[in-house]
Parts: structure tokens; C-alpha cells; sequence
């Protein structure tokens, strides 16, 4: 077998198995040392005991697991109109017709607007401020506003984000498309847009994966979801272990889709190189 | 007569790209631009589209002056076809799709009623077993191919080509230069800004020699490939021949 090789290749084969054995020897060495050395932390016993307590985990997990599902609820409705919002402002930005100038404006000082604020100060304001004008039930909900507030600020940054993909797509398609005629917003609806918007995928599913963190921010507003479930178990428990079974559930979600998201992105620098 | 254009001028900024340019183009008539990169060829022809507004001088089309500011360009590129250098076919979709779209959004033809003009034309074009690539999976000449049948499904009465042949590996040109072949043999109204001097010596009714935004010299091509008069165009066509 190792005869077929040849010197090239028996060279990469062997520098293939140092670097191996390299990657899995500093590995192993960094590990034993962080086991080692973090049980000798003088407060060590006290952590493990109020932040990785089997029995309590075991005990929160299936309520946290449940109060998670409100927080996928509140992505699953905010994110399509997020996408509705994002393009439509996106779209609003480039609009050339005078009369319409309002819009545009409208466009520019509203993303400039939602991403110039924290998250949490839009919930706030929005979230308690819309509710005191002393709204009937069910439009008091803080549901709804908290829902508003991540759609208008998430909105934002998509809108920038298809903007950029709309100037991405080169201007000789919309030549080609011109010249055979086409209207200037059905070279856009036809041409355009739909280059744009698949180069920009990627670039979306990293906001959208911010999102889904983003949805706890909601409980400062009252909406029992995961974050503030996990609050109410270390009142009555007095142990901090169901926000680390929090965070699991968390990374469950994002790391999968943060890994898809790197991946689509990898493609796209492939498939252009 | 066409296609008339009557001094015209256009400047980019302070540089000048064409500098009182008048050319008559005849029905059936095939035109040459020829000339060095940078001397307005591919500007004029875009002018010629409306892709770019001229600032003086005029553009006639069967009598309407179609480079009056504010006039709605679409019925006119509907009525004059272009294809580009760097084929600008639309890469999301197949060969098909890309012929279809201009007709089916500004005729409101439905794609049954397309499928078999637009698989004639594929036919009659050898790209029958292409129409349901996407452009990634087809050669430059076969791209360059389908963007003529893109631009013919419109039914143009002019065809504007701007160096369809220039971003193509040699042995692809050929077949590109055959479609052009078989158009001209057809009668279509043809300009061509070109680096194909072979082409244009055996085909053209009219070669124009393009110098700093003027057409310095034309004529027959016999004219101008074996007896020029100007200097310029002299040591153009030794550097090129």
C-alpha cells in the first residue's frame, strides 16, 4: 500500500498524523489541567453545591423544558414578521419616486432609530409604555408589545442586511434586465431581489439565531418563559442550578443552527471563489 | 432607414466618451463599431438602448426621437434587443426561465404560451436539450447563445451587440459568431461594437472606426480594411490584424 504513495503524498500522510497527535496531546493536557485545577479553587465545593446540583436539576428540568416552549412560541410569530418588516423597509430605502420621499425617510430614521437602542430599552419602553395608555384586555398583553418591541428592532437590522445584499447583486443584471424591457420594479421583484436575498441568508440566520436569545429579554416585562421560569426555581430552591439547566436548553438550539448558519456561509465563499 | 443618431455627445464627469457621433442604420443593415478599448463603442451602443442618457444631439427610431428626456424607455428597449459582453444572464434562473421572463411581464404571455415559440428559437439556436439549465451549467458560448435567444424572444426590430464575443474562450467564439451569421442572413437590423475584424470584414454593410468619441473614418469594409484614409485607423488596423 504505502509503496502507491508517492513522495508527496507519504509526506502529507505523515505531516497529517503530527498534526493529529499534536491537537489530540495539547487537548488532553488542557483538560486534565482545567479538572485539576478548578476542584483546588478555594470556593469550589460552594459552586458546585448551588450551580451543579443533580438533584435540583433533575427536578427543574421538565418545568424549564416546558416554560422553553413559550420562548420558541415568541420566535416562531416574530420571525416571519421580522422578515415582512425587514423587506419591506429594505425596499422602502430605495424607493426613488418623489412623491413617496415620506417613506424613505421614514425608512432611514427608523432603522437608524431601532439600531441605535439596546433590545432591552425598547422592550421597556414599548413593553410597559403602550399598555398605560390604559388599553382593554387582550391589548394590554405585554405578549403582544414585547413581541413588537423584537420585531421592530430585529426588523431593523434585516432591513440593513437585504440592503446591502440588494447592492451586492452587480448593476449588469439590472442592465440585462432593463434593456429587454422590464420595468424598473419588475428588474427588482424578478432580477434583483432574488439574488439578493439568497446571498444574504447566512447573514439573517446569525440575527435570527440572536433572536432566539433575545426572547428571554421579554420576561423583564412579565411573560413566564424560560429565563424567569429559572428565576422562580432558584427563589423557592435557593440554588442557582436550573439557570445552567437553562442554558443547556439554550445551546441545544443555537449551536445546531449557529453550525448551519458557518456552514451555508461556507458554502456561499466557496461557490463564489 | 432604422436608426438615425444625430450628434450625438456624452460625458462621464470631465471625460468626454462620445464627441458628436452621426451614423444612419438601414433596415437589414449591419453596422461595425470598431476602434480601440475606450473609444465609446460600448457607450454608444448603451446610449442606443437608453441605458444611458445622452446629454446632446438626438436618437431617431422610425422617425420618434427616443432620446427626448423623460420619455418611458421601456417601449423603446422592447423594440431594440442588446446583448453584453459579459453574457448578464440571470444566474437564479434556467435558460428558459431567462428567455421567458421579459416576454411573460411585458407582453402578459403565460409560459404555456411561450413554451413553444421559446423551444423554437432554443431549437433553431442547437441549445434544444439546454432550455432547462441554469447558467452555471452551461459553456460561455452556450451562455452567450442563450442571452441572443433572450433578446430575440422579444421580437426587437433592432439588435445591439456589444463584444458578445470578447469574454469567450477562442474556441467558443465560432459558435456565437455563427448565430450572428444566421441573423444577418435573416435581415435583422444589426450594430455590432466588435474586436472580430474577420467577422465584421466579411459580413458588414458598414464599418465604423471609433477614435476618442467620433467615428473617424467609415465606410464599405473594403474601404476600410484595405484602403483607409486616416492614419489612425491605420495603425489601428496594423495592431489588430
Amino acid at each position: 500500500m504505502t509503496q502507491t504513495l508517492t513522495r508527496r503524498q507519504a509526506f502529507e500522510a505523515r505531516q497529517r498524523r503530527r498534526a493529529t497527535t499534536l491537537a489530540v496531546g495539547s487537548t488532553v493536557a488542557v483538560l486534565v489541567a482545567l479538572v485539576v485545577l478548578i476542584p483546588l479553587a478555594p470556593g469550589w465545593e460552594a459552586v458546585k453545591r448551588s450551580f451543579f446540583n443533580a438533584e435540583v436539576f433533575a427536578k427543574t428540568f421538565p418545568g424549564l423544558l416546558n416554560a422553553f416552549v413559550l420562548d420558541v412560541a415568541i420566535f416562531a410569530w416574530c420571525a416571519p414578521l421580522i422578515a415582512l418588516l425587514g423587506l419591506a423597509v429594505a425596499l422602502m430605502r430605495d424607493i426613488r419616486n418623489p412623491a413617496l420621499y415620506p417613506l424613505r425617510l421614514l425608512a432611514i430614521l427608523y432603522t437608524d432609530v431601532f439600531r441605535g437602542l439596546p433590545v432591552i430599552l425598547v422592550i421597556y419602553l414599548i413593553g410597559f409604555g403602550i399598555p398605560g395608555l390604559g388599553l382593554p384586555r387582550p391589548w394590554n398583553s405585554p405578549y403582544i408589545w414585547g413581541s413588537l418591541a423584537l420585531i421592530l428592532v430585529y426588523a431593523a437590522y434585516v432591513a440593513e442586511v437585504i440592503r446591502s445584499g440588494i447592492e451586492s447583486v452587480h448593476q449588469s443584471q439590472r442592465s440585462a434586465a432593463l434593456s429587454l424591457g422590464l420595468s424598473p420594479s419588475d428588474a427588482m421583484r424578478f432580477v434583483v431581489l432574488p439574488q439578493a436575498i439568497r446571498r444574504v441568508v447566512p447573514a439573517n440566520m446569525n440575527l435570527f439565531i440572536a433572536l432566539q436569545k433575545d426572547v428571554a429579554l421579554l420576561s423583564f416585562i412579565g411573560p413566564v418563559e424560560i429565563f424567569r421560569q429559572a428565576g422562580v426555581y432558584k427563589s423557592l430552591m435557593a440554588n442557582f442550578t436550573p439557570y445552567v439547566g437553562a442554558a443547556i436548553i439554550f445551546l441545544c438550539l443555537t449551536i445546531p443552527a449557529t453550525r448551519y448558519a458557518d456552514y451555508l456561509m461556507n458554502r456561499q465563499r466557496k461557490a463564489r471563489s | 432607414m432604422v436608426l438615425r443618431l444625430e450628434n450625438i455627445q456624452k460625458s462621464f464627469g470631465s471625460n468626454v466618451v462620445l464627441d458628436g457621433i452621426d451614423l444612419e442604420i438601414g433596415k437589414g443593415q449591419m453596422v461595425c463599431l470598431i476602434g480601440a478599448s475606450g473609444s465609446g463603442k460600448s457607450t454608444l451602443l448603451r446610449c442606443m438602448n437608453l441605458l444611458e442618457p445622452i446629454d446632446d444631439g438626438a436618437i431617431w427610431l422610425d422617425g420618434q426621437d427616443i432620446s427626448e428626456p423623460g420619455l418611458d424607455p421601456q417601449p423603446v428597449r422592447r423594440r431594440i434587443g442588446m446583448v453584453f459582453q459579459s453574457f448578464n444572464l440571470f444566474p437564479h434562473m434556467t435558460a428558459a426561465e431567462n428567455v421567458m421572463l421579459a416576454p411573460r411581464r411585458t407582453k402578459g404571455l403565460s409560459r404555456d404560451a411561450l413554451n413553444a415559440p421559446v423551444s423554437a428559437l432554443f431549437e433553431r439556436f442547437g441549445l434544444a436539450d439546454r432550455m432547462d439549465h441554469y447558467p452555471d451549467q452551461l459553456s460561455g458560448g452556450q451562455q452567450q447563445r442563450v442571452a441572443i435567444v433572450r433578446a430575440l424572444a422579444m421580437e426587437p426590430e433592432v439588435m445591439l451587440f456589444d463584444e458578445i464575443t470578447s469574454a469567450l474562450d477562442p474556441e467558443l467564439v465560432g459558435e456565437v459568431l455563427d448565430v450572428l451569421r444566421a441573423l444577418r442572413m435573416q435581415g435583422m437590423t444589426m450594430v455590432l461594437a466588435t474586436h472580430e475584424m474577420g467577422f465584421a470584414r466579411e459580413l458588414a454593410d458598414l464599418v465604423c472606426f471609433l477614435d476618442n468619441g467620433r467615428i473617424l473614418e467609415a465606410g464599405t469594409p473594403s474601404q476600410i480594411f484595405e484602403t483607409p484614409e486616416q492614419d489612425r485607423t491605420k495603425s489601428f488596423l496594423s495592431r489588430v490584424l
